[in-house]
């Protein structure tokens, strides 16, 4: 063994480390790839050995392999063999490794829960910091679920370095496992107020992220961080919480007013850039929540716009760029404020960094107007012709198209200009949107009727030019313009001048190097050309003329017969013979032009793009219905399509109307008749709405101005554009004279009437009247379409599953997983039902919980009228005495049944719970809440009847509801007490550490004064030592992790480790402090004695008959008996007693006997069986130890003699 | 949130790998590559945004990054952070480890990487901002290596 030993350390000697590994890496440039294959071999030689410092440096090594590339999930067992290892350095060798490459998908991963709890519950804070840091980065569902207790309890650790990593792990443990949100959300809360500005700062960062994406359920903290806003000086959290309110204003308009203030304060006051800049943005999205009848905040809008200026003109490229960004999210609501800037915004478009151009082109959107657009666009044409990148140029493209077909071409005055910057744009190569530009093209040619005639032109021109675009650029985006072309010239071919001319161009042969589907698209139009050329033929009697047409489609048509693309071939093989029977009829002198261009008679409305999924589920038709029974053959078989379908039942209800009355149905059939009679398919007589919509008025009278066209058009490839800027400005110029003149003859008028004030003659927007007019504003939809905009939601998002409401108080069910003994997991009863009574059983007994549940809904209905007064109550204008009722802290305890009844509140005093120190508190809350109801005279919920507060908070009785009741009671005992500080304290066991126990010691703060610098010092005992942080002598006081305000009380937790547990101690402590009010601070003392009794050490642990049975029988225990006489409480409240105070649970009751069971913290079995006579009751019990038996039935007789 | 830290040289070696969110080494190799070559084409005097390389996140996502002497220090974030306050937690990283490493250099990082992580690993948690403070950071370093040297001397 020795011998082994030391060759493990001359081994290691000889062994690479990490820093030899990157040396030989870097010296073995050329052949890396084989250097590194012979170190993976030599790594997994030295994985196979047993000493642990071997493996741990392969380890390491492998995780810089990793870094490389490298998989090495291989090692994921080795890795948790170095993750265990005892030593700090090796083991966060471990972690590290896994951090990188554990995942979801790593199986042995399940091997590592009981490793991490073990560190979590390190007494050396880096171990446990370790494994946190790791857990964060490796967590899965099982992890979270097994660990979420643990990890909770971390949250109150006695060093903020724990505390910090706990609250934040909290997050990844809520994505993971949802279920662990509600359970641990108040400890969450109370950690807002830690005194460490880390541990705060990380419970801002967390509820940051969850209110990010479900904001609503988190409206009620908001008094809360308002609280901190105003408080902190973090700029770290500042900026946190701001952003935080930026999320929440838009659901509480209410909460953005007050926001205002505070905001601009910071604005105006911090010199830190980041924070102003966040301020900046949540002002902005409080204005935009309220720019909908809100009194204007032009103050504020101008505060933001002015400092955003500055910081765009700064020389840091960063501020610019981020005043750009915040910019254009003023743009959306106040664009007036920004265009003011425009100088300053067409300034960066010459930026010579890409991103702040990007960030300007998302501002011209809005900086548009109708006088305007024509500059701005020329601008930006020659940003497109100097741009060398393609995707700044792409961007600048689509950017030009946004502009200006926004909102319905409202800016846009003059189509003609439009279409020919279109066609300019065409001249773009390797662009990958000639498919907007297509569309575009579509769109303004059937939308604006006016512009059909200039449209079909510049098409023809587009179209003659076509082999320059196939060839250049073939295959590539821009060809899509020329499947926009063909369609115009083929739908509006009677506007063409030479449709011959086109005709031809669009049977070139090299039109068959096209992407099919624009091939299509020509051989279709090229008949409907075809068609108005043989009409205009035969109405000027050129038979001839007419044949040769004829003659030059069945020529030329073939060639797309034999395209490879089916859609091609068909259409062409289809029209080919057509056109040959067409021949023959020609040849026999039949006009045959009428026919040919019946098949395109009439006109192709523009359908919303919606439209198909907008028509509603007709009358009768359930979708959801089965059209075959499924076969049910096997259970589970068929339970899977029910899930399926199981969010579909849910939707159904919203697309089917509820119930139909004889009116109804008819009143429908009739609206479908309508919505036929509309549908292009049915369509004979009645003109579409669309076109009766041309026919108001309102489109009639405006001015349409003929457009010169001896301008030579059809030289593609020449910047026109401009021209049609002139023209534009001359017509604007027209415009403003005459309307000068109109009005100075009203002056003219008014000189001679009254004398008025002659305003100045400015020009607006609104006084330009467009060239031509959009015709078809509104797309068809289908009639009885639902207003429903509601875009589905990915059920897949991880964030969907964390919106849950937190207000509501928390259910039994709810409560987090508890790591069980192993014992009680392996003693396996038939009874799978027995009631667990995992906690000093005040879990309520199953047929008292239905009455429980009624109870508690009615407190649940309270206590949510209650959270949404308290809101509206901070959020109201009318003005508070103190504008923020923070929730009072509340004492946290070491197990999740007490973070409920934080929530809980008044219920739980109830329960007989530890909350007699907590009693005055709800009801001083209760008292100013009746208050606050007073002044805002606002009346109560008429729900419940004046009184039914108290009746509802009156204690529901959790062990007999039939027979007398306890009074509430509490597992927390006073230590001590004086005019300052009282001091409540509880000692609890814990399975995962055997010699240990927590004390939790609740300080109250009784005094006026503020109590800080608090200190514990204990003097420890031979048997009994307190936990104290690494590096602080016996002598050092501990110091309490909080400062207490008048009136508030904290808890605080101490470890302690315990050598021998059979006996009961006693510990002397005193805790100092320094109390501070205004007339300035005194110090304090407070001597207390901490008694930890036999009962202390125990756990209540469940246990089933068969198990106890056996353990009795095994005859190891020792066994002793009490009796104690004169008791007159019922048998239930009696070991109801035993339970709570002395942790036990019951086995098994039979009449008025019935068998109990513990067991220690040090693993001792502790055995009961209480029986009760007509006034007396005896106790015997059995025990692996006998002095800690007699001890405990002692204490047990202490407490049966005060029944 | 954090999605990615990424640390590599002026020719695109990685230094400090460290995804907050799980793609196999490939991916990571791949994403490694291609911010570098965003990054590489922007002058020194331009601004430390960048929006969103292909791979990492969609339009949420941005590139923060800063260039200091021959690393570029990369962080992929989204848009619960506050842009200038990851410039400035970089800045507080790289003094962090200068403070560490006494005059920080390229060979410091690629030498001793696991050192890097765990200087990382006080500053951002599971792609949280843990600590900002560097005093509090370094503190906890050096508690952590003065504990390393105590089992090291046991072992010894």
């Amino acid at each position: 063994m020795a011998l082994k030993m030391v060759k493990g350390s001359i081994d290691r000697m000889f062994d690479k480390n990490l820093q030899d590994l990157v040396r030989g890496i870097r010296n073995h440039k050329e052949d890396e790839a084989k250097y590194i294959s012979q170190c993976i071999d030599e790594i997994k030689q030295e994985l196979k050995q047993d000493n642990i410092a071997v493996k741990a440096n392969a380890v390491c090594k492998l995780t810089y392999l990793q870094m490389l590339g490298y998989d090495i999930s291989w090692a994921a067992f080795n890795i948790i063999e170095v993750m265990s290892a005892s030593k700090f350095t090796f083991k966060r060798i471990g972690y590290l490794a896994a951090s990188q490459s554990f995942h979801e998908g790593t199986d042995v991963i399940m091997l590592t829960t009981n490793q991490i709890r073990k560190d979590l519950s390190s007494p050396s804070q880096y171990d446990t910091g370790v494994a946190l840091t790791g857990l964060s980065c490796f967590v899965t569902p099982d992890l979270a679920r097994d660990l979420a207790n643990d990890i909770m309890t971390l949250m109150s650790h006695t060093k903020p370095y724990i505390r910090k990593k706990a609250v934040l792990i909290m997050y990844k443990v809520f994505l993971k496992y949802p279920e662990s949100l509600r359970p641990a959300f108040p400890r969450l809360k109370e950690k807002l107020e830690d005194p460490d500005p880390g541990v705060q700062s990380a419970a801002v960062n967390v509820i940051c992220e969850l209110a990010r994406r479900n904001p609503k359920n988190y409206l009620s903290l908001a008094p809360l961080f308002f609280k901190l806003m105003t408080s902190s000086t973090n700029n770290w959290v500042l900026i946190k919480i701001i952003k935080l309110f930026g999320a929440l204003t838009p659901l509480e308009p209410r909460l953005g007013k007050k926001l205002i203030e505070p905001l601009t304060n910071l604005i105006h006051s911090t010199s830190a850039m980041s924070l102003l800049y966040e301020c900046v943005n949540t002002v902005i999205a409080v204005l935009i929540s309220l720019s909908s009848g809100m009194p204007n905040h032009s103050a504020s809008i101008q505060l933001c716009v002015q400092k955003l200026r500055i910081l765009i003109e700064d020389s840091d490229q960063n501020l610019k760029y981020l005043g750009l960004l915040a910019m254009s999210k003023i743009l959306k609501t106040h664009p007036k404020s920004v265009q003011s800037h425009k100088d300053l915004i067409l300034q960066c478009l010459d930026d010579k960094d890409e991103s702040i151009r990007l960030r300007a082109l998302d501002l011209l959107y809005g900086m548009v107007s109708k006088k305007n657009l024509m500059e701005i666009v020329k601008k930006l044409m020659t940003h497109v012709d100097k741009a060398e990148g393609t995707t700044y140029r792409d961007e600048l493209l689509t950017k030009i198209i946004d502009i200006c077909s926004q909102s319905n071409y409202q800016y846009i005055t003059n189509f003609e200009w439009y279409i020919s910057i279109l066609v300019e744009l065409t001249r773009l190569e390797g662009t990958r949107h000639g498919h907007l530009i297509a569309a575009q093209m579509l769109d303004v040619a059937i939308r604006v009727k006016a512009i059909r005639k200039f449209a079909v032109s510049q098409m023809s021109a587009l179209l003659d030019s076509a082999h320059l675009l196939a060839s250049s650029t073939q295959r590539n985006g821009i060809c899509e313009v020329l499947y926009a072309a063909a369609w115009i010239c083929g739908e509006f071919s009677e506007h063409l001048q030479e449709p011959h001319h086109t005709l031809e161009a669009m049977l070139r042969p090299r039109v068959t190097t096209l992407p099919g589907h624009i091939q299509a698209v020509y051989v279709q139009n090229v008949v409907k050309l075809y068609a108005s050329i043989l009409q205009q033929k035969e109405q000027a009697g050129e038979a001839e003329g007419a044949q040769a047409v004829t003659q030059l489609m069945v020529d030329r048509l073939p060639q797309f017969v034999q395209s490879a693309d089916l859609e091609v071939q068909e259409r062409a093989s289809c029209i080919l013979q057509l056109v040959k029977h067409i021949q023959k009829l020609q040849a026999k002198d039949v006009p045959v032009a009428e026919e040919v261009s019946a098949l395109f008679a009439g006109e192709l409305n523009p359908v919303a793009p919606k439209a198909q999924k907008k028509v509603p589920v007709p009358e009768g038709l359930d979708l959801d219905a089965w059209i075959n029974e499924p076969l049910s053959d096997s259970e589970s078989e068929d339970e899977r399509p029910r899930a399926v379908f199981h969010e579909e039942e849910q939707r159904r209800p919203k697309h089917r109307p509820s119930e139909a009355d004889e009116e109804e149905l008819a009143r429908r059939r009739e609206a479908r008749k309508q919505e036929q009679a509309n549908n292009p398919f049915y369509i004979k007589s009645s003109p579409s709405p669309q076109k009766r919509y041309q026919d108001t008025p309102g489109v009639e009278h405006i001015p349409v101005v003929q457009i010169d066209l001896s301008v030579p058009l059809k030289v593609p490839g020449l910047p026109m554009s401009d021209q049609y800027v002139k023209l534009e400005e001359e017509r604007r110029h027209r415009q403003k004279l005459e309307k000068d003149k109109r009005r100075k003859k009203r002056k003219e008028k008014e000189k001679k009437g009254k004398r008025r004030h002659s305003s100045l003659p400015t020009e607006s927007d609104e006084d330009i009247a467009p060239a031509q007019q959009v015709d078809i504003v509104t797309e068809e939809m289908p009639e009885n379409a639902l207003p429903s905009d509601e875009d589905d939601k990915d059920p897949n998002d991880p964030y969907r599953a964390l919106d849950i409401d937190l207000d509501k108080p928390l259910a039994d069910s709810e409560k987090l997983p508890i790591q069980k003994h192993r014992n009680t997991e392996t003693s396996k009863s038939p009874e799978k039902d027995v009631p667990m009574v995992e906690k000093k059983s005040k879990k309520p007994k199953k047929k008292e919980k239905k009455h429980k549940q009624k109870e508690r809904d009615k407190e649940k209905k309270k206590e949510k009228e209650k959270k949404a007064e308290d809101l509206d109550f901070w959020l109201s204008t009318t003005p508070p005495p103190a504008p923020a009722p923070t929730p009072a802290p509340v004492p946290s305890t070491d197990e999740c049944e007490d973070a409920k009844t934080e929530v809980q509140g008044e219920e739980d005093d109830a329960e007989g719970q530890d909350q007699d120190k907590k009693s005055p508190k709800p009801k001083k809350k209760q008292h100013r809440k009746e208050k606050e109801e007073r002044t805002k005279g606002k009346k109560k919920s008429k729900k419940q009847p004046p009184g039914s507060e108290e009746a509802a908070g009156e204690p529901v009785q959790n062990g007999a509801p039939e027979e007398e009741q306890l009074p509430p009671e509490s597992s927390y005992s006073l230590l001590a007490e004086n005019s300052y500080v009282k001091m409540t304290c509880d000692i609890r066991g814990s399975l995962q550490e055997d010699s240990q126990v927590t004390v939790a010691i609740v300080l109250e703060n009784r005094s006026s004064s503020i109590l800080k610098g608090m200190e514990l010092s204990v003097l420890d005992s031979l048997n009994a030592r307190m936990a104290r942080p690494q590096g602080s002598s016996v002598h050092d006081g501990v110091p309490v992790p909080f400062q207490l305000p008048p009136g508030v009380s904290n808890e605080a937790q101490y470890v302690f480790t315990i050598q021998s547990i059979v006996m009961a101690q006693k510990l002397k402590g005193t805790l100092s402090f320094i109390a501070k009010n205004d007339e300035g601070a005194t110090h304090e003392k407070l001597d207390f004695r901490l008694h930890f009794s036999c009962s202390s050490y125990l756990i209540t642990t469940p246990c089933y008959s068969d198990a106890f049975a056996k353990l009795l029988e095994s005859g190891d225990l020792s066994m002793s008996s009490i009796k104690v006489d004169g008791i007159r409480m019922s048998f239930q409240n009696l070991l109801a007693k035993i339970c709570f105070h002395h942790h036990f649970s019951v086995v098994e009751r039979v009449d008025s006997c019935a068998s109990m069971y513990s067991r220690s913290i040090q693993g001792h079995h502790v055995c009961l069986l209480v029986k009760k006579g007509e006034n007396s009751v005896s106790v015997d019990g059995k025990c692996s130890d006998s002095t800690l038996l007699s001890n405990l039935l002692e204490e047990m007789k202490a407490t049966l003699a005060k029944c | 949130m954090i999605q990615a830290i990424l640390v590599f040289n002026n020719h695109g070696k990685p230094r400090l790998v460290r995804f907050y969110q799980r793609f196999p080494e490939e991916i990571q190799q791949q994403i490694v590559r291609e911010t570098f070559h965003l990054v590489l084409k922007r002058d020194d005097n331009i601004c430390n945004f960048l929006e969103g390389g292909s791979l990492i996140g969609g339009s949420d996502y941005k590139l923060i990054y800063r260039h200091y002497a021959t690393l570029y220090f990369v962080f992929c974030v989204d848009s619960s952070e506050s842009e200038l306050g990851i410039l400035d937690l970089i800045q507080v990283f790289v003094e962090t480890l200068d403070k560490c490493f006494e005059n920080v250099c390229e060979l410091d990082l690629i030498f001793h990487m696991d050192k890097v992580h765990y200087i990382l690993q006080e500053v951002v948690m599971g792609g949280m901002v843990l600590e900002t403070n560097m005093n509090e950071i370094v503190a906890q370093i050096e508690a952590q290596n003065r504990l390393e040297k105590s089992e090291g001397q046991v072992l010894g």
